[in-house]
């Protein structure tokens, strides 16, 4: 079994954003980029699978500008066989990524394809579904453990009541959760050795893909600052201000 | 064109946010249809059909259906989508995996999560776990918008009397079969709707701790949240789980107890109304976003919390 692994480089989750001045965006220069969080849980779950025997091979893709080739390194530092990398510039949206997707799959022919839930940096929850739906595959999104069948995966899912279970068919999508691993630390003759493993450069105007963007994004600003609060003494003064100040309870 | 909703139900009752999603969506057209697709719904669809902003109800039913599944899901919605300007789903577990399947089927760019209607086309949402705001317009024909259900009031919930319209299944996805489902049932109010909730975080430090924030909400009547620390702890399950990932809460009084105030965390709550955090480290993010604000031990704060609340002759619920 073939996995597939993608894989985004977003502003590393401990950064503080800033928003830019002119409100086009938030600031990325000098800024520390990493790989999104649940995409790491991905890369480590398809490399669980191959240590337990159940994949052949486990393929770091990213889409990106020249420095998101970090990610698949990092994917490659983990365990990942070999990787991709589809050169493209600007805002790209989950709808264009997942079409470009699509194509890797459509070349790579993997059995399973994972990413993380969510990217934190645009917050869209988009991009495994959307690649689901245009290769009318299952999917199994916000897994938080997953068990290898034969031809198939047993998956729970994080829902809003609790966790769900469900069975998919192989060729399948999982998107994952930051619940369903730990992923490991490169060491760094892993890092060293991943210098040598190889990374396929493919520029995203050769795969024939509208990757225009349909959205406009107008403005970005920061939201309503909240007023400075105070500090309470103990705990008696705590609820008698819940209660008469505030008048919650 | 109309605006079609798309109703999330457990085929016996409305879920509380399709009361929320139907608010935005009439405040992007006040002619609302709204699909219902299930199994023995009937009740669930006469719910809906007396919504007074919902226009007409599009019912669905299917054994396949049972399960909410997504791929089953997906080609009801894109079959009748041709009649609508804009799909409209919450944006929680239900929605966010079901709309971008949608919105790929229609070549459409979907905009998740959106916390106010600007204009049909134009749309405030958070990015950066809500450290930013983005107005962002869509150009495409069809619009496929999930929405933050906590920043729209819900509707008006009867005198309504919309007329039901019966809508031919799809085919069935064999791909993907259900297997079960674990629900932590609980008699406390919902997360997502509790005018009152009160978390814990790591500095809980087990789950057997977690009964002094149970009996202080059980007193006021409130709902229990946690950080990620605590539900990757194994404190607690992760239906609690209030953050970026988790669930977004807006309650008229957020209590954190022990919870550092990660900017993941902060995302999921720093919209309520009153925010009280309990810390014994000072210095913890927590109290930037706190209005009351209590340095303390919390096994000594969480015990006499309590003895005020008793004192108090009446609690409001």
């Amino acid at each position: 079994m073939k996995i597939l692994v993608a894989v985004k480089r977003v502003i590393d989750y401990n950064v503080q954003i800033r928003v830019k001045e002119d409100g086009t965006g938030v600031v990325t220069d000098n800024v520390k980029m990493s790989t999104n969080p649940p995409d790491d849980n991905a890369i480590e779950e398809a490399v669980k699978i191959k240590e337990a025997g159940k994949a052949t091979e486990v393929v770091a893709v990213t889409v990106g500008e020249e420095k998101a080739q970090e990610t698949v390194r990092k994917a490659l530092a983990v365990g990942a066989d070999r990787g991709i990398h589809v050169k493209v510039d600007g805002i790209l949206e989950p709808l264009a990524v997942s079409k470009i997707l699509q194509k890797i799959v459509d070349k790579e022919k993997p059995d399973l394809v994972f990413m993380g839930k969510q990217a934190i940096d645009d917050d869209c929850n988009q991009t495994g579904q959307m690649l689901s739906a245009l290769l009318n595959w299952p999917q199994a999104t916000f897994a938080s453990k997953i068990d290898v069948k034969e031809n198939k995966l047993e998956v729970t899912r994080e829902i809003d009541e609790g966790l769900e279970t469900i069975e998919i068919n192989v060729p399948a999508i999982v998107t994952c959760d930051l619940r369903l691993n730990e992923p490991r630390y490169a060491s760094l003759p892993n890092i060293m050795k991943a210098k040598k493993k190889p990374i396929e450069e493919i520029a995203a105007s050769d795969l024939g893909v509208d990757v225009s963007p349909r959205l406009e994004q107008l403005k970005v600003e920061e939201p309503p600052k909240r007023k400075a609060g105070i500090k309470v003494a103990n705990v008696a003064e705590l609820v008698q201000k819940l209660k008469n100040e505030a008048k919650v309870i | 064109m109309a605006v079609l909703l798309i109703a999330e139900h457990n085929n016996k009752e409305l879920r509380p946010f399709t009361l929320n999603a139907a608010t935005a969506a009439s405040q992007i057209d006040t002619d609302v249809h709204a699909v219902i697709i299930g199994q023995n719904s009937a009740d669930a669809a006469k719910q809906l059909s007396e919504l007074p902003v919902v226009k007409k109800v599009l019912s669905v039913e299917g054994a396949h259906y049972e399960n909410f599944t997504a791929e089953n899901f997906a080609p009801v919605v894109v079959k009748l989508a041709e009649n609508y300007s804009h799909i409209i789903c919450s944006a929680n577990t239900f929605g966010k995996n079901l709309m971008p399947r949608i919105a790929a089927h229609l070549d459409t760019s979907q905009v998740s999560d959106i916390i106010k209607v600007i204009s049909p086309d134009t749309f405030l949402r958070p990015i950066y776990a809500g450290n930013a705001f983005a107005t962002i317009k869509s150009n495409d024909a069809k619009k496929c918008v999930t929405i933050r259900p906590t920043s729209f009031d819900p509707c008006e919930s009867t005198g309504g009397s919309a007329p039901i319209e019966k809508v031919d299944a799809s085919e069935e996805f064999s791909n993907t079969k259900f297997i079960k489902r674990e629900e932590i049932k609980s008699d406390r109010p919902e997360l997502g709707t509790a005018r009152i909730v009160v978390s814990g975080g790591r500095g809980m430090q087990s789950g057997d701790n977690f009964k002094l924030i149970t009996e202080i909400a059980d007193k006021l009547g409130a709902a229990i949240g946690a950080s990620r620390a605590a539900v990757d702890a194994g404190y607690i399950s992760n239906d609690h789980q209030v953050g970026q990932t988790g669930k977004v809460v807006v309650p008229d009084l957020y209590i954190a107890v022990g919870i550092s105030g990660a900017i993941q965390h902060l995302a999921g709550m720093k919209e309520s109304k009153v925010i009280v955090a309990i810390n014994k480290d000072g210095e913890a993010p927590i109290f930037s976003v706190a209005d009351y604000g209590l340095e303390a031990d919390l096994f000594e704060a969480l015990p006499q919390f309590m003895e005020e609340l008793n004192k108090l002759n009446t609690i409001q619920k």
